[in-house]
């Protein structure tokens, strides 16, 4: 059934959502209050790695307004298991999951020893600071490659190795392409540790109902249904239905998240325990140690490739930090761009291989893009490596290599069938956007007047994979759930239309974007639907939100619902103008006879009819209800190119962006303001990371980056405005053509803010920069290579 | 404990607290006004941005205490009944905000921010304005845009006096 006429689809209709936030009425987690709830607040490792000898509570017990003080041996009898690890990548693999509170060692600076809960959260922190921990410290190693070293202190004694894991991937004969090949290009980089950031902090509040054991949450989290599944059977040992998990208002995600955390086991386990509602809300500077980090990956990748540098083979080995546990996907985010080091270029042989390591850091998982930013930023700097090796540019090392445009899915060397592209098409129209020629016609004239402020063009020609995920796949990765997700719709007697569906926004409009879907399916107004999210109990299938899906897949089980709700109307509206459904047309929520369209039924009007159901067809249920339930057959892959301008100031290292252009081809876009929206929060987020950001530890496993006073998170002054280009060319994978957006800025700018960089600083010879670009470690850059330069050489 | 009295968006809230109290949380709290939120600890974010005598504080900074006597508008107190002010509807036209969590301690800045120029800014003026409001979703560019078209609109018909 194809959609009606396009009234919603398309247009950048302002969002739904935005009254209640914009009065300040959205309810986050902590703004929930319940009578008599008490506060949780959690005593923290101060040592990276350290035996816990003894945790002595009785003074923090005895203080005023305190209600309970527990230490990890305390409540070891309450945890059925340990938070979950859904994603065990390898058979082999040397599990460390993480228990809610630590018992016998801490081992990242951060880790739970102990638990207060008094009646104000100011009678709490007061308590915990009265929490006796006795460490015995512990060799440190927070390095990968020390980790990895012999000898190195190993953080999980049972396993007797810092090496959890070996993934490996591979497609043809890639000894063969590497044997021969005139060019190889040999590329080593580091993608530093990130904080993801999101504004509101992390929190908890937990109930328990001790008559009947049902116990409730309310969470700033992505992933209620995966908390609701996990959090009872694994952590908590206790029927699933007895586990309610609501997300309220979500003050952002970006990753992190998603999470079956130790802090919401502790509220939960301690409602029931003490028979008071629990709350629990994190510190930002406790977000910094506690809330999972991002990255943390060294990648080599080799390229082989014949004389005018069209590549053979592709070579790549990366080592990812875990951090000091495995968390709920950790395992598997490098393995997400395990598919995608060869980018939109084609090839004869892919090598994949990863190694996870354990350190004593934060855990990390998930953040924005996970896995795809690390493979575009390695295959997009590499490029512009392989150029310079056989003296081309940027621009044509690309196009030589793109996959020619296609519009039927087509295999990839990486392993992927993508469903359409073309890559060269995007290119143009950044190239043209960027005013490519004129900036590179200024930048000569810097480079002969011997500027001091030098100009710097980039690109990153990307392609992502994203709304996770075809089940059949995930299983074959060993990932332990399914990856479909669910809409529920129910049109009321009145004929307005209520829909449950399984994705959790936290920002992203789904409450507007699936409206529009929806009135134009069923010809009503957007005012006239309700899209509910986030609880359970309301909306008890779904997968939730992360890897860019919520549309590609959730928006997909929303349209199929209004299928089957518009062909089962069809069948009322016949029975009722006493014709067969052959001889009705359906436009803009209306069945009309053909040949005499004033024999007509509107959707709401056939509601009404479901409703009373004094006259439906022998054998058709009352209602006008649906609900489809959908797995993709295949990942989404929007692609683009985008092109950055920096001028580098050659005396102090300053990088300002003068120019940023995103193009993306995204597929079929529902509203275009969202969509830009995300591009550009996306794009910001990598600029960031590519200039700004880096989560930076000691010898000792002391966070030194541990407050927003020194993380270099962006402020509007630090970033310039992104120029957004699109084309729409329908994805393959499902009938709407739509791909996802929520991720696509973060991986494609980092190479290109980088790339433009390095460009800048061609003129010195430089030709690696480590990210966050900083001016430091540009002006070292320079220093060093003014250093190392002949005399009489430039500048 | 000691006693403080002060008007949050035209009401009086009397109480008494821990001399320790910060502002944030007596409204939050006490006054039981949850659009403004905290997102950090070190007064670097800015959520917590509310109007004090009609001038913009990051109330994490300010002691429940030093806000005695003070009028405090908050984001509750910015709309009249169901008329949106004009930074929120510019604010809602324009995309301005994602999850929604920076917004109200936004719009408060802004809405100082537009009356200290007297409507007249450009975007830099408001990139730079917002140096103390940190947003992780939208990367700012139609927190600008909604700035500047607010402010276009309160240059030519003056919204009603926030404070």
């Amino acid at each position: 059934m194809a959609m009606t006429e396009q009234r919603n689809v398309g247009a950048s209709i302002p969002r739904k959502e935005d009254p209640e936030l914009l009065t300040g009425r959205g309810l986050y987690t902590d703004d929930i209050t319940l009578p008599g709830t008490l506060h949780m607040i959690l005593v923290r490792s101060p040592f990276a790695h350290a035996t816990i000898t003894s945790v002595d509570t009785s003074k923090a017990a005895a203080m005023p307004g305190v209600v309970a003080a527990y230490s990890g041996e305390d409540l070891a009898g309450e945890w059925a298991g340990p938070l979950p690890v859904a994603w065990p990548v390898t058979p082999d693999i040397k599990m460390a999951p993480m228990w809610p509170v630590a018992r016998d060692k801490a081992r990242y600076q951060g880790d739970v020893v102990a638990v207060v809960i008094a009646k104000t959260r100011a009678q709490a922190k007061d308590a915990a600071e009265a929490v006796d921990v006795s460490y015995e410290e512990l060799p440190v190693v927070v390095d990968i490659d020390d980790a990895l070293a012999d000898g190195a202190p190993i953080l999980h004694d049972d396993l007797g190795t810092n090496a959890l894991y070996t993934w490996k991937l591979t497609n043809g004969d890639v000894d063969a392409a590497f044997a021969n090949a005139p060019v190889i290009v040999k590329e080593r980089y580091y993608i530093a540790r990130l904080i993801p950031n999101a504004m509101e902090p992390r929190a908890a509040l937990a109930q328990a109902n001790a008559a009947t054991g049902e116990l409730t949450l309310w969470s700033a989290t992505q992933i209620p249904h995966i908390v609701r599944t996990t959090m009872a059977a694994f952590v908590l040992g206790v029927p699933e239905s007895k586990l309610r998990v609501i997300a309220p208002r979500v003050g952002g995600g970006f990753g992190s998240k998603i999470r079956v955390g130790p802090e919401e086991a502790l509220a939960l386990v301690l409602a029931r325990k003490l028979g008071q509602p629990v709350r629990w809300v994190e510190d930002r500077s406790e977000n910094y140690l506690a809330t999972h980090h991002g990255r943390d990956v060294i990648q080599e990748i080799e390229l082989a490739a014949d004389e005018n540098g069209k590549i053979k083979g592709y070579r790549v080995h990366l080592k990812a930090s875990m951090g000091a546990y495995l968390l709920l996907v950790a395992p598997g985010v490098p393995l997400l761009g395990a598919f995608l080091y060869c980018g939109p270029y084609g090839g004869d042989a892919y090598h994949f291989e990863c190694t996870g390591v354990y350190t004593n850091t934060t855990p990390t998982d998930a953040y924005r893009g996970a896995g795809r930013p690390e493979a575009t930023y390695a295959i997009e700097r590499a490029m512009d490596a392989l150029a310079r090796r056989v003296g081309t540019d940027p621009v044509e090392i690309r196009r030589r290599n793109f996959l020619p445009a296609f519009a039927e899915p087509t295999q990839s060397i990486g392993g992927l069938m993508i469903d359409s592209g073309d890559y060269g098409a995007t290119l143009d129209l950044a190239l043209e956007l960027v005013g490519y020629d004129q900036v590179r016609k200024e930048q000569q004239a810097r480079r002969d007047s011997g500027d001091p402020k030098q100009l710097g063009i980039g690109l990153s020609t990307y392609i992502e994979m994203c709304g996770l995920a075809p089940s059949r796949v995930l299983g074959s990765l060993a990932y332990a759930a399914g990856g479909w997700d669910a809409a529920s719709i129910t049109v009321l007697a009145t004929g307005k239309v209520e829909v449950a569906v399984g994705t959790t926004p936290h920002g992203q409009g789904h409450e507007t974007t699936f409206a529009q879907i929806v009135a134009d399916d069923l010809g009503v107004p957007m005012d006239d639907v309700s899209i509910v999210f986030g609880d359970t109990q309301l909306v008890p299938r779904g997968m939730d939100t992360y890897g860019s899906r919520s549309l590609a897949v959730g928006g997909v089980a929303v349209h199929r619902a209004c299928d089957k709700i518009v062909e089962k109307a069809k069948k009322i509206a016949a029975h009722e103008l006493e014709v067969s459904e052959d001889d009705l047309d359906y436009a803009n929520g209306t069945f009309s006879v053909r040949g005499a369209p004033d024999q007509a039924r509107t959707v709401a009007a056939l509601a009404f009819s479901a409703w009373t159901a004094h006259n439906l067809p022998d054998g058709l249920e009352p209602g006008l209800d649906a609900l489809s339930i959908y797995d993709p057959g295949n990942f989404v892959f929007p692609y683009g190119a985008h092109a950055c301008v920096v001028e580098v100031d050659t005396e102090t290292g300053e990088v300002s962006i003068e120019k940023y252009v995103a193009v993306d081809d995204v597929g079929n876009v529902i509203n275009p303001m969202i969509v830009d929206g995300q591009v550009a929060g996306g794009v910001v987020q990598g600029i960031a990371e590519a200039l700004l950001e880096e989560a930076i530890y000691d010898e000792n496993g002391t966070l030194l980056t541990g407050s927003m006073t020194n993380y270099g998170i962006p402020a509007a002054s630090d970033i310039p405005a992104v120029t957004i280009g699109r084309l729409e060319t329908p994805s393959t994978s499902n009938e709407l053509g739509v791909k996802g957006v929520g991720e696509t800025g973060t991986i494609a700018s980092p190479p290109a803010v980088i790339n433009a960089v390095v460009d800048a600083l061609s003129v010195f010879g430089i030709t690696e920069i480590d990210r966050p670009a900083t001016p430091e470690r540009v002006w070292r850059a320079i220093q060093q290579a003014r250093e190392s330069q002949p005399k009489g050489g430039q500048q | 404990m000691a006693r403080v009295s002060m008007t949050i968006n035209g009401s009086t809230h009397e109480a008494d607290v821990e001399p320790r109290t910060l502002l944030v949380y007596f409204i939050r709290e006490q006054a039981g006004l949850t659009g403004t939120n905290v997102g950090c600890d070190t007064s670097t974010c800015g959520a917590c941005t509310v109007l004090v005598d009609g001038r913009s504080v990051k109330s994490c900074t300010m002691l429940a205490l030093q806000a005695d006597g003070r009028e405090i508008t908050t984001i509750e107190g910015m709309a009249s009944g169901s008329d949106l002010h004009p930074i929120q509807k510019a604010f809602w036209e324009n995309h301005g905000l994602q999850c929604g969590f920076c917004t109200p301690g936004m719009i408060m800045a802004a809405d100082s921010l537009i009356r200290e120029h007297e409507g007249e800014l450009t975007e830099q003026d408001v990139r730079l304005g917002l140096e103390g409001n940190l947003c992780r979703c939208t990367g700012y560019q139609n927190i600008v845009k909604s700035i500047l078209a607010a402010a276009e609109e309160m240059r030519s018909a003056p919204a009603a006096p926030t404070a």
